[in-house]
């Protein structure tokens, strides 16, 4: 992003306006303390005893006990919300990504009476955030298709609310395709159905990976429809991490351990992701 | 989004090439290849779209009608819908003390969330822009937050808000302060507050992200320029950076204002609307009366209460602050 500008224009740039000004290295870490420190208390808080936590509770672990956490990792609990919200999540992708590039392929490439209508259906759907229409859809769910306490009964609802931005994001993508790849395929005597698996699909990878990844997190992240629709073994982390805070709300130690341990697959897909989620924020803005 | 349709528009495809290639041929051969293309065509189009068209039927458009249908019957989860009883739900929605309370409550996070998150999102963005050592392991650092989920970041900020034996309480007495006596999230004056210092927190990722995306966008030649005329940092800030910086602050403030106005799980995790519904949302009351009260024609009717504010605060938005921006782009 910074190649726009030659290094030495850069640097001239920041001989004034900065330099290495000790202030702003104070403000820096101020800035770092202030967004992580709330994470690194509950992390290192899982290290300590509730007797340490009463004590002085901004402490460090001294010692340091291992136990909340081991007893986290033994709570055959954690690993079932784990394996829950891993396996919605994975789902809700997996729908989503297939479904939007489905739809997203004729809104982009063909030419048909009511295509822009159609497109404009999808569009709406961001007007509609899961909010507006929860208590319906918890009916629905749980009464009409006997799907509450299922993965597929978060999942697929998640997918649909998650649809309109997927379309919205695919859709370009699609049609920056060069035509000429297209009228060459064809020529090639290949259908449109067969361009769509062997030249769409593989050029389109970077936007399905986009919205895969947000999608996956959302889902990952989700509360309230879980809340209304998951009980007992099948729900899923964020559930888990407030039902248990709430049970054992003495045990402030194990609490912390429990919660740290939550966020770390959110924290690794993130680090591993990040340049993917930042550019599809950052482009979703512009866009 | 405005991108997306108006690159649609100029981006159709050209027909199919099989259309200019039977141009020669004889009428009655055309018309019949023609319809059977057309015919597979359509089939193909149908193919594609089912898939998602049906999952989004099922589960967006049913339920939101749902919601407007719910919203004018009194219904209690059971039975047919039989009891309509006109706009009686949304009267009484819209006197409700609590109701009122939390659409005040929402609109407080809605202004409060800009009005704290712009100024210091600005200034940490700044900060991040400068060359400095290790200033990619900050931005990660400064997005940590907005990746966890508002339910892990609740539970942690409820526990370091506990009165007396939290973290932030004891730091407060080591330097001779009290916290409230009924704590951060126990006093009904407070409680509001501390939800959206949290908010803030758990959200400023988002503009210090955005903003210095912009920032790079900014033309060195005009810092240069500025320089050259003897301008203060202060000066190239205020007529150059934030200028610039407008269209990205005024899209991210559509965002966050949407985001605001669904609030529902930081408040959850933190209060459940409480002390004295202090805290209620708009979500929290909609969840609140069709869950635990199984009033769901209540619950449809502050939904789609819910939509309107947010439709007509969004086309507001649109109509007299973006327009500006899309104006600027069509020239």
């Amino acid at each position: 992003m910074t190649t726009a500008t030659t290094p030495q224009r850069a640097r001239r740039q920041q001989d004034t306006f900065s330099g290495g000004n000790p202030l702003i290295y104070v403000l820096a870490l101020v800035v770092a303390a202030g967004s992580l420190g709330p994470v690194l208390f509950g992390v290192l808080g899982g290290f300590r005893t509730n007797a340490q936590l009463a004590e002085s509770p901004a402490g460090l672990p001294d010692p340091w006990v291992f136990s909340n956490y081991t007893e986290a990792l033994t709570n055959p609990d954690f690993w079932r919300f784990t394996l829950n919200s891993t396996a919605i999540a994975t789902i809700t992708t997996l729908v989503v990504v297939v479904c939007g590039m489905m739809a997203a392929y004729p809104l982009a490439r063909y030419r048909f009476r009511g295509r822009e209508a159609l497109f404009t259906v999808f569009v709406a759907g961001l007007l509609f955030p899961v909010t507006v229409a929860v208590i319906p859809l918890f009916i629905l769910v749980s009464q009409n298709f006997g799907l509450s306490n299922t993965w597929w009964g978060i999942a697929l609802p998640q997918a649909a609310f998650a649809l309109p931005l997927s379309v919205v994001i695919l859709r370009p993508f699609l049609i920056a395709l060069p035509n000429e790849i297209e009228e060459a395929a064809m020529i090639d005597g290949s259908s449109r159905i067969s361009f769509f698996w062997r030249i769409v699909v593989p050029l389109s990878w970077p936007g399905m990976v986009t919205v895969g990844v947000v999608a996956f997190v959302q889902s990952w992240n989700a509360y309230l429809l879980p809340l209304l629709l998951l009980q007992g073994n099948m729900r899923t982390l964020p559930l888990g991490v407030a039902d248990y805070s709430s049970e054992y709300s003495a045990d402030v130690a194990g609490v912390y351990a429990f919660t740290s341990l939550a966020m770390i697959p959110a924290l690794v897909l993130f680090l591993l992701m990040q340049k993917r989620i930042v550019s599809g924020l950052q482009g979703a803005v512009k866009g | 989004m405005s991108n997306a349709t108006t690159r649609s528009a100029g981006g159709a495809s050209e027909a199919p090439p099989a259309d200019r290639s039977t141009q020669d041929r004889t009428p009655r051969r055309r018309s019949s290849r023609r319809a059977r293309q057309e015919w597979r065509k359509r089939a193909e189009i149908v193919f594609f779209v089912t898939p998602a068209l049906a999952l989004f039927v099922v589960f967006v458009i049913v339920p939101v009608l749902t919601a407007v249908q719910m919203s004018v019957y009194r219904w209690r989860g059971f039975g047919p819908l039989e009891d309509f009883v006109g706009l009686d739900n949304y009267v009484s929605v819209l006197t409700n003390d609590v109701f009122t309370g939390a659409v005040a409550h929402t609109m407080i996070i809605v202004v409060g969330s800009i009005l704290l998150q712009l100024p210091l999102g600005l200034a940490v963005a700044l900060l991040l822009n400068r060359k400095m050592k290790g200033q990619g392991l900050l931005r990660t650092i400064v997005f940590v937050p907005f990746v966890l989920s508002e339910v892990i970041a609740g539970v942690i900020w409820f526990q370091l808000l506990q009165p007396r034996y939290g973290v932030v309480d004891t730091a407060l007495g080591s330097v001779g302060l009290d916290g409230p006596a009924q704590g951060w999230l126990g006093d009904p004056d407070i409680a509001l507050w501390t939800v959206l210092i949290v908010l803030t927190w758990k959200y400023l990722g988002l503009p210090i992200l955005l903003f210095l995306a912009g920032l790079q966008g900014i033309p060195n030649d005009l810092y240069e320029a500025a320089q050259l005329d003897g301008a203060t940092w202060w000066q190239v800030q205020r007529n150059i950076t934030i200028p610039l910086l407008g269209p990205t602050m005024r899209t991210w403030a559509f965002l966050s204002m949407i985001g605001s106005l669904q609030l529902f799980d930081m408040v959850w995790i933190l209060t459940r609307g409480g002390p004295a519904n202090a805290t209620t949302t708009m979500v929290t009351f909609l969840v609140n009366e069709g869950t635990n009260r199984q009033n769901y024609g209540i619950a449809g009717a502050a939904s789609m209460i819910l939509f309107v504010i947010a439709l007509t605060m969004a086309i507001l938005y649109q109509r007299l602050v973006l327009r500006r921006d899309t104006k600027e782009a069509g020239r």
